[in-house]
């Protein structure tokens, strides 16, 4: 227990979460403040690109084993399982209609990148190494969570639009397309290549962390701050249960083809996350009655701030009950 | 100054959806319009802004384009198959131009 709150102190009291919370409640005090569309969307960009790359590096570093193969299954099949999980949950806790829970679970099979950042850096913190593959798997988690959703949404009778254009903005969509292309260019250039741009992609990486993060409070806040009379209390003790359950399955599942503990972490917090960039574009393209607000405020407003504050240290000293280290 | 009667179609749509209408714009044989952001709104699923945000979900655009009247069912059968379903507002607003031939 003490390990846990050494690590939720630490954790809550990082620039990071600091600059989060900034964030956050300069919205919900309705702060002027704004960060610009073009600045955010920059900084995304830069964040999944050097994350990206440095996995790449420390595959090359590393070389490939059985285990990549494995985690990246592993991903794929809790991507798609999670969004069933969650859709019973909704069905027991909220009285939300087939098509919106289908599109909220969807949501939850998914990931957050920039939960997944914030993990590494966690790591990085604590002195634990992690798979370089890593940045593979959350690649691979993307997508097939809307697979589940629509078929969900099918089985019942549901209308849902989905087609080959919307197939290639799913798997083709610019998050995945610089994670993989970062990391293929990780793998190619190896550690020398890193040293030439570590200036840029290494040193300032928190900085702008902390930079983007002050961004996704201020995006929280605001859609928390509008989206009060969506969140009833069963979606809001959804919002806060599934990222766990999410973590507990994905711990177990990473566990069993013997992940060590920093990726036994990092797959957690995959599991734990929910999508807020990739899924809600695909939802409104294929499946349009579902209330944006709804499955927009839950993933942002209530699960991306519960897992970077509260949720990391969970997984974390999860991961290393379970993997040692 | 001589002017010339047209139709100027604006159709706010939700971002995921504009390469779509585009699509079925320019298939519809309507090859001049302008797309313009939308900073930010209200509607049935409450207020949006589009400051900070990454992905395209949450976000809004408008296409404007001046058709001749003669066409304009042709783009409105042609949009309304894309946004039938979806969040959005098609309007239609009596215009003049100056030049009949660069529209």
């Amino acid at each position: 227990m003490d390990g846990f709150l050494t690590l939720a102190a630490a954790n809550l009291g990082s620039p990071l979460i600091l600059s989060f919370a900034l964030g956050l409640l300069a919205a919900l005090g309705r702060s002027d403040l704004v960060f610009p569309e073009a600045a955010a969307k920059a900084l995304s960009i830069y964040l999944l690109f050097a994350i990206g790359l440095k996995g790449g590096v420390s595959v090359a570093d590393h070389g490939i084993d059985l285990r990549l193969g494995a985690a990246i299954m592993l991903g794929i099949v809790l991507s798609a399982v999670l969004p069933l999980i969650a859709f019973k949950l909704l069905g027991v806790m909220t009285k939300l209609d087939r098509t919106n829970a289908a599109a909220v679970a969807a949501h939850y099979g998914s990931i957050s990148i920039v939960t997944f950042v914030a993990g590494t850096s966690v790591l990085e913190s604590a002195g634990i190494a992690s798979d370089g593959f890593m940045v593979a798997v959350a690649a691979a988690m993307e997508a097939p969570a809307i697979l589940s959703a629509l078929w969900l949404i099918s089985r019942g009778g549901g209308e849902q639009r989905m087609d080959a254009d919307l197939w290639r903005e799913i798997l083709l969509n610019g998050s995945i397309v610089l994670l993989i292309g970062a990391f293929v260019i990780g793998m190619i250039v190896g550690a020398d290549g890193l040293a030439e741009v570590s200036s840029f992609f290494v040193s300032p990486f928190k900085g702008a962390l902390c930079l983007f993060l002050l961004d996704m409070g201020l995006v929280a806040g605001r859609g928390l701050r509008r989206s009060r009379d969506v969140l009833t209390p069963g979606l809001l003790a959804f919002g806060c249960l599934m990222p766990l359950i999410g973590a507990l399955v994905a711990g177990g599942g990473g566990a069993l083809i013997g992940l060590p503990t920093g990726s036994l972490f990092l797959i957690m917090v995959l599991g734990a996350s929910a999508s807020y960039i990739a899924v809600p574009a695909a939802m409104r393209v294929a499946v349009p009655e579902a209330d944006p607000g709804i499955y927009l405020t839950l993933s942002l407003g209530i699960t991306f701030p519960l897992n970077l504050t509260l949720g990391l240290p969970i997984y974390l000293a999860l991961a290393r009950g379970i993997g040692g280290g | 100054m001589q002017t010339h009667k047209a139709k100027q179609v604006a159709i706010t749509i939700e971002a995921p959806m504009e390469r779509r209408l585009r699509a079925a714009l320019e298939e519809a044989g309507v090859t001049g319009y302008s797309i313009l952001p939308v900073i930010g709104g209200s509607g049935r699923s409450g207020a949006w802004s589009a400051a900070g945000q990454v992905g395209l979900a949450g976000g809004m655009v408008q296409v404007v384009c001046i058709i001749r009247p003669e066409r304009l069912d042709g783009l409105l059968d042609a949009a309304f198959a894309v946004v039938e379903r979806h969040i959005g507002v098609v309007t239609v607003t009596d215009c003049d131009v100056l030049r009949a031939e660069l529209f």
